[in-house]
């Protein structure tokens, strides 16, 4: 899979004109990094990402793919470039997970038309990558919540896309499926940008980390110099103390009130 | 479910589609042979025969036979199997784009829509287009009511799929409850005959009608087919629909429209007859799985044969009385309501 670059200059969007929820905000994501997005609850995250994956269009700036406007391109087009795994469950309509799967083929199908051997292909090589080919023929409904967050991630992958916008997808996982989600995104090769609650998981697995507090990009750069001890006290209101795990010499962040 | 779905798309689906059709055909001559009068099935054969290829068949039936079986019963027994089928494919993709399994155009307030368009047409303004005013008018009503249904439920900010459904049950009894004061200001004799068709009927049917439903059904279930894979990925959310690059907004409002079409016109020939959107998807994702283009046809089918048997338990529990079918199927779906819910929990 390919990657794409992403540049986003001084986007910011509102409900209403004199309620911004997310302040004019610029950073640049190059091709096949990871970015961590972390902040509170209500910081504008999912906004962020809502922007980056066309589903609001910015009050003011622009979402750069490649130095292309989503916003030039058509929705198809852009589904054939970004690939989003949100927290959205899909209602149980006795549809298999191969059957889910092969959803994400959609954008490159030509209209009316059902997937050929080529897309068969490619689905399954989504199931094996998330070692889903025995559940290929479960229903959906019958799966438990870490098995349906992988469903989730092996649709966007059939979406074969050049960035992957994740919110939270470690959430209600259990530890092994979080590193399981996480070590399996870092290999994918494409550009991605996930928002995740845990800002330990943040700073070991995003190349990148960029901290929202109340709508504003509070700083942006490598976990070991953004998330300080200072900025999270900033951004969280809690007490952060940065210590070192022994023996592996890791930098462990611990919270107190 | 034991059966592996792999088996059930190979060998369960098209056996599904074949024993349907079989027994659609076979159900069709059923309804045509009983009645008041049983007419046998070889008669019933040898008078279609004939109809289709006069050579073919010498007739060795009463005119009275032929014309209980093609003037009366036959075409009854289409219209049955085009409102069974129509209503059906309206319900399996209302639940898609609502994502509500209890989607259904009676649920909805769509049918009730019609109804009041019918009631219009026949009570107050007359068929001022000919043969097309009752359909057109139903079509109408069933529109206005689909677009109320969706401005209550933004009013209400309702946008939630289950809310959305609670929306149309309100809108449902405020357009019913419309209808009802339109019959009690018409003319008392035809509101006579009003109430009964309301109540769903089909014991009008005649050839010379039965092109206008056809070539609306036709119509409505190929623009569902061809639609089938996004109905597909409308059942896994709206927003990532929407990055799949569907319109999500647009196409939800299509199916409605297509749907209301379809609805009002079954309506306009039918009366009200709930529960058959709602019940037979739910049969059929158990028999062929839940992908829609599986779940259309299969929906279409099914829907045919069960509406042509609830029309023949209409005319025969207490024959000579035609029962209303929409009582038939009230009590069916009432009963099918309550599994549902026993399954559930």
């Amino acid at each position: 899979m390919t990657a794409a670059a992403l540049r986003v200059q001084d986007l910011s969007w509102g409900p209403k004109q004199d309620l911004p929820v997310l302040h004019p905000t610029s950073f640049e994501v190059g091709a096949g990094r990871i970015l961590g997005i972390v902040g509170a609850n209500g910081a504008g995250k999912s906004t962020l990402l809502r922007l980056l994956y066309r589903f609001l269009r910015p009050d003011t700036g622009q979402v750069l793919l490649d130095d292309r406007d989503i916003w030039t391109m058509s929705a198809r087009d852009v589904a054939r470039n970004i690939a989003v795994v949100l927290q959205e469950q899909p209602t149980d309509f006795a549809l298999t997970v191969r059957e889910i799967v092969a959803l994400g083929r959609t954008p490159h199908l030509s209209a009316f038309a059902s997937g050929g051997a080529r897309d068969a292909t490619i689905v399954m090589d989504a199931l094996a990558q998330l070692n889903l080919a025995d559940f290929a023929d479960r229903m959906f409904g019958t799966l438990s919540g870490g098995e349906r967050q992988r469903v989730m991630v092996a649709r966007a992958l059939a979406q074969q896309p050049r960035l992957l916008v994740l919110d939270e997808p470690t959430n209600h996982l259990d530890i092994r499926h979080q590193l399981e989600v996480l070590i399996l995104i870092k290999g994918l090769g494409t550009t991605i940008v996930t928002s995740l609650h845990d800002i330990n998981l943040a700073a070991t697995h995003a190349d990148d980390v960029l901290v929202l507090s109340k709508g504003e990009m509070l700083t942006f750069g490598p976990p070991d110099h953004v998330l300080t001890e200072e900025m999270i006290a900033r951004s969280f209101g809690v007490r952060a103390q940065r210590q070192h795990l022994h023996p592996s010499g890791d930098a462990h962040l611990t919270f107190h009130l | 479910m034991s059966i592996p779905p792999a088996t059930r798309r190979k060998i369960i689906v098209p056996s599904v589609m074949i024993t349907g059709l079989a027994l659609l055909g076979l159900s069709i001559c059923v309804a045509v042979s009983v009645g008041a009068v049983v007419v046998p099935l070889q008669t019933v054969w040898g008078i279609m025969a004939h109809h289709l290829s006069p050579a073919l068949v010498t007739p060795d039936w009463s005119t009275g036979q032929q014309a209980i079986v093609w003037q009366i019963r036959l075409p009854r027994a289409l219209l049955a199997a085009m409102v069974g089928a129509g209503l059906a494919l309206v319900g399996a993709s209302l639940q898609s784009v609502t994502r509500n399994p209890l989607a259904d155009p009676h649920l909805l307030g769509i049918s009730a829509g019609g109804a009041f368009g019918a009631i219009l047409a026949l009570l107050h303004t007359g068929l001022f287009l000919g043969l097309l005013t009752v359909p057109l008018m139903a079509f109408l009503g069933a529109l206005g009511a689909t677009f109320l249904v969706l401005s209550v439920s933004s009013f209400a900010q309702a946008t939630s799929a289950d809310r959305l459904v609670l929306a149309g049950v309100a809108v449902s009894f405020i357009v019913m409850s419309c209808a009802n004061v339109l019959i009690f200001l018409g003319d008392p004799r035809a509101a006579h005959t009003v109430v009964f068709w309301m109540l769903g009927g089909l014991g009008l049917a005649q050839w010379d009608q039965l092109i206008y439903p056809a070539v609306i059904l036709l119509g409505c279930a190929a623009w569902f087919m061809m639609n089938a894979g996004r109905l597909n990925a409308m059942t896994i959310g709206d927003e990532t629909a929407s990055t799949l690059g569907i319109p999500v907004a647009r196409f939800r409002l299509a199916v409605f429209i297509v749907g209301a079409l379809l609805t009002g016109v079954m309506v306009a020939f039918s009366g009200i007859i709930g529960f058959v959107g709602l019940m037979i998807p739910h049969i059929v994702r158990m028999m062929v799985g839940g992908d829609y283009a599986r779940v259309l046809p299969a929906s279409a089918l099914v829907g045919a044969i069960f509406l042509i048997w609830a029309d023949i338990a209409a005319r025969t529990l207490m024959a000579p009385e035609d029962i209303p079918i929409g009582i038939v199927t009230g009590l069916i779906g009432g009963a099918f309501f309550i599994w549902l819910l026993r399954r559930k929990a």
